[in-house]
């Protein structure tokens, strides 16, 4: 048996805290001849549901363009942490990301809470900065690249469409934190805007599971429509006592979040979730050989644990091409080159469709869909062509402040 | 009318849930002062167990009510020998070892079943009150809260097994002078805490989306409720249960569930500036 020295101990705990996965990337060693990104998605803790498959996909989209060659003549080499839904665990990783690998962009976080604590950090250090998760929009910042839906671009297309099928008398039930806020505004705005009412507007705190007063309340306002901008799987349960309590067949519900990390629609039972009208930038069912060859890349690299795909994971996958895209033409991984590339607005072709990066605000123009759950599919109803993040243009323009480093509260 | 009735109900199952969430914890507690921070674990444990039999073919009921208390109550049982039995006496050290567990069990079901398990709908439909309509399975959560208040009453006032279990908790030592196993009695009684928890975490498998990481959505009640009530597990249990399901309930349909909540935290915290050992720590101090 070997002695026991400070070297071997410093070895063996440097493995012991590998093997448990809590300060070590993936990847250990760093070759000269690789190109670095970061992927900061949470893969253990209560959002791991949604970070698990992130981060499949984010490795998956390393490992194409690795297989197509790679990106100036070298392999692309992702650095993985998990910051296990833990917001310090984030700042930490982020600035190592940064600061020691000096990895050329960072794909990820998930909830606005991790965006806002990492933003500022990439965008001191220069850190090219890819979120790619539907949010309340208002970001303002010329070093983020935010490529998923905001509020204007899917309750704009939700709330007409709802109205027009089901009455005009609206029920809005939100998430109690500044998403479920924003865009229980944006609600009002929408209905009001089409001629309708919203009768009541109810926040939860994320950590409430009984919603019987709340359906008894709903039963003596009688809205035409329930909509629903609960978060979490703690308001599960709201979906779940709405069938028990009788008003499945009584009165319908729309969704800006319902399922938006897609594990909802499989957790809910097929008679609980069948009937659900929700609007986002991507739903697998959409009907393009871009998504088909998509789907079929996903299906092969993980045969065993196929990651439930989602606007979250496909717009991670866009992230990472955008990025890739923006190197080949600018041939440098230097940051300003890129985002030029990225400003002239040119139109990528995504399994979600065509998306193009408004050079205002750093936002996608992208098309949304609305879909109908049905057996635990969405069916897509409608299709909106090329819409525009109109509720961050109404705050951010680049152009004039690119030194911008804020997430405005868009009040309405 | 109606809306007065469905007020009163809806508070009657506020109480029950809070009654289903806390027994569990009020047993290992008032019998031997020890905090199980990995109670909203050993719910979870109880809802998958419940959901994965069931989506294997067990029928509901079994999966509910056998094997969810079965297994939960083994592990429990475990649990105890393995790390709570020697940290008896060591509040802070083995409120550290439980939220250990507790974080290896969320790893471990989530390895185990993954997280995005296909849930149960709630049985039985609605009964329509007026205008209104409510879930039927509100009154099987009812029905449980006051079966379980009831045999524990039982238990421990008319069988000799209670008796025991009496003894242990006023005086340990004189009950081991006396011949009583007392190592004995803290095993059974946190395995039936478990069971219990675990039964609990059945019955609400179909109220609720059931994922690794729900615990916590459920311990901070069960807590608030338990160190309200204090230590006397039926009495506390109930008064805890009643006074801030009523308010919290109250306050909701007045105002809404963030006021709810914020209610409930409120009349927490005045009771126990109040009454720092819980309510039954002044009142009812006798009871059991």
């Amino acid at each position: 048996m070997k002695k026991l020295n400070r070297r071997h101990f410093l070895m063996s705990t440097g493995a012991a805290v590998t093997a448990t996965g809590l300060g070590a990337p993936s990847i250990l060693r760093a070759q000269a001849d690789t190109i670095k990104i970061g992927g900061l998605h949470d893969l253990s803790g209560p959002l791991d549901a949604s970070g698990i498959p992130m981060d499949q996909v984010f490795k998956l989209a390393i490992d194409d363009i690795n297989e197509k060659g790679g990106l100036l003549g070298k392999q692309v080499e992702g650095v993985v942490y998990d910051p296990q839904s833990n917001m310090s665990l984030y700042s930490q990783y982020a600035t190592q990301m940064a600061l020691k690998d000096r990895v050329a962009a960072v794909f990820g976080g998930i909830t606005s809470a991790s965006r806002e604590t990492i933003r500022p950090i990439f965008h001191r250090y220069n850190t090219l900065y890819f979120y790619n998760t539907l949010y309340e929009g208002g970001v303002c910042d010329r070093n983020e690249i935010t490529l998923g839906t905001t509020p204007a671009q899917t309750v704009e297309q939700l709330i007409p469409h709802a109205m027009n099928l089901w009455g005009k008398k609206v029920y809005t039930i939100a998430a109690d934190y500044n998403y479920g806020h924003i865009t229980a505004a944006w609600v009002k705005r929408y209905v009001e805007a089409n001629g309708g009412e919203v009768v009541e507007t109810e926040f939860f705190p994320l950590d409430v599971t009984q919603f019987g007063s709340t359906i008894s309340k709903i039963q003596a306002a009688k809205p035409d429509i329930v909509l629903s901008v609960l978060v979490g799987t703690a308001h599960l349960g709201f979906y779940r006592q709405w069938v028990a309590s009788g008003m499945k067949q009584e009165i319908p519900i729309a969704s800006t979040t319902f399922a938006a990390g897609g594990t909802d629609a499989v957790i809910l039972t097929p008679e609980e979730g069948n009937g659900i009208l929700t609007s986002y930038g991507y739903y697998t069912s959409i009907d393009n050989p871009t998504n088909t060859a998509f789907k079929e890349k996903v299906a092969a690299a993980y045969p065993d644990n196929p990651p439930i795909l989602s606007e979250l994971s496909e717009v991670t996958w866009e992230g990472v091409m955008v990025w890739a895209d923006a190197v080949r033409e600018a041939g440098t991984i230097e940051r300003d080159p890129l985002l030029e590339v990225m400003e002239t607005g040119k139109s990528y072709d995504m399994p979600a469709g065509a998306v193009s990066i408004d050079p205002k605000t750093h936002h996608a123009i992208r098309d949304v869909y609305l879909a109908e759950l049905q057996d635990q599919e969405f069916i897509i109803k409608e299709t909106f062509p090329q819409v525009q993040p109109a509720d961050t243009q109404m705050v951010c323009n680049l152009k004039e402040t690119p030194d911008a480093n804020v997430h405005h509260e868009i009040s309405l | 009318m109606d809306y007065v009735l469905i007020i009163l109900l809806e508070m009657l199952r506020a109480v029950s849930w809070l009654v289903l969430l806390a027994s569990g914890l009020a047993i290992i507690f008032g019998m031997m002062r020890v905090i199980n921070f990995a109670h909203g674990e050993f719910l979870m444990l109880g809802g998958y167990i419940t959901i994965m039999t069931h989506n294997n073919g067990v029928p509901l009921w079994i999966s509910m009510l056998i094997l969810a208390p079965l297994t939960v109550g083994i592990f429990g049982i475990l649990v105890e020998r393995l790390v709570i039995r020697h940290l008896y006496g060591r509040i802070i050290d083995s409120l550290l070892a439980t939220w250990g567990l507790s974080l290896l069990m969320i790893g471990g079901v989530t390895l185990v079943f993954g997280n995005t398990v296909q849930g149960v709908s709630t049985p039985f439909g609605a009964v329509s009150i007026g205008e209104y309509s409510i879930p039927l399975y509100n009154f099987v959560i009812i029905g449980f809260a006051a079966a379980i208040m009831l045999a524990t009453w039982a238990v421990l006032k008319f069988t000799k097994v209670g008796l025991v279990a009496r003894a242990t908790m006023q005086n340990p030592d004189m009950a081991e002078t006396l011949g009583v196993r007392t190592t004995w009695v803290y095993m059974a009684t946190f395995g039936i805490g478990s069971a219990v928890t675990g039964l609990a975490g059945g019955l609400l498998a179909p109220l609720t989306g059931v994922v690794p990481s729900m615990g916590v959505n459920f311990v901070g009640q069960s807590f608030i409720t338990v160190i309200t009530g204090g230590a006397s597990m039926i009495a506390g249990t109930l008064s805890a249960s009643t006074l801030l399901g009523t308010v919290s309930q109250g306050v909701t349909f007045a105002s809404g569930p963030v006021y709810g909540d914020a209610a409930l935290l409120l009349t927490a915290l005045v009771l126990l500036r109040v009454l720092p050992q819980g309510i039954t720590g002044r009142i009812f101090k006798k009871s059991l």
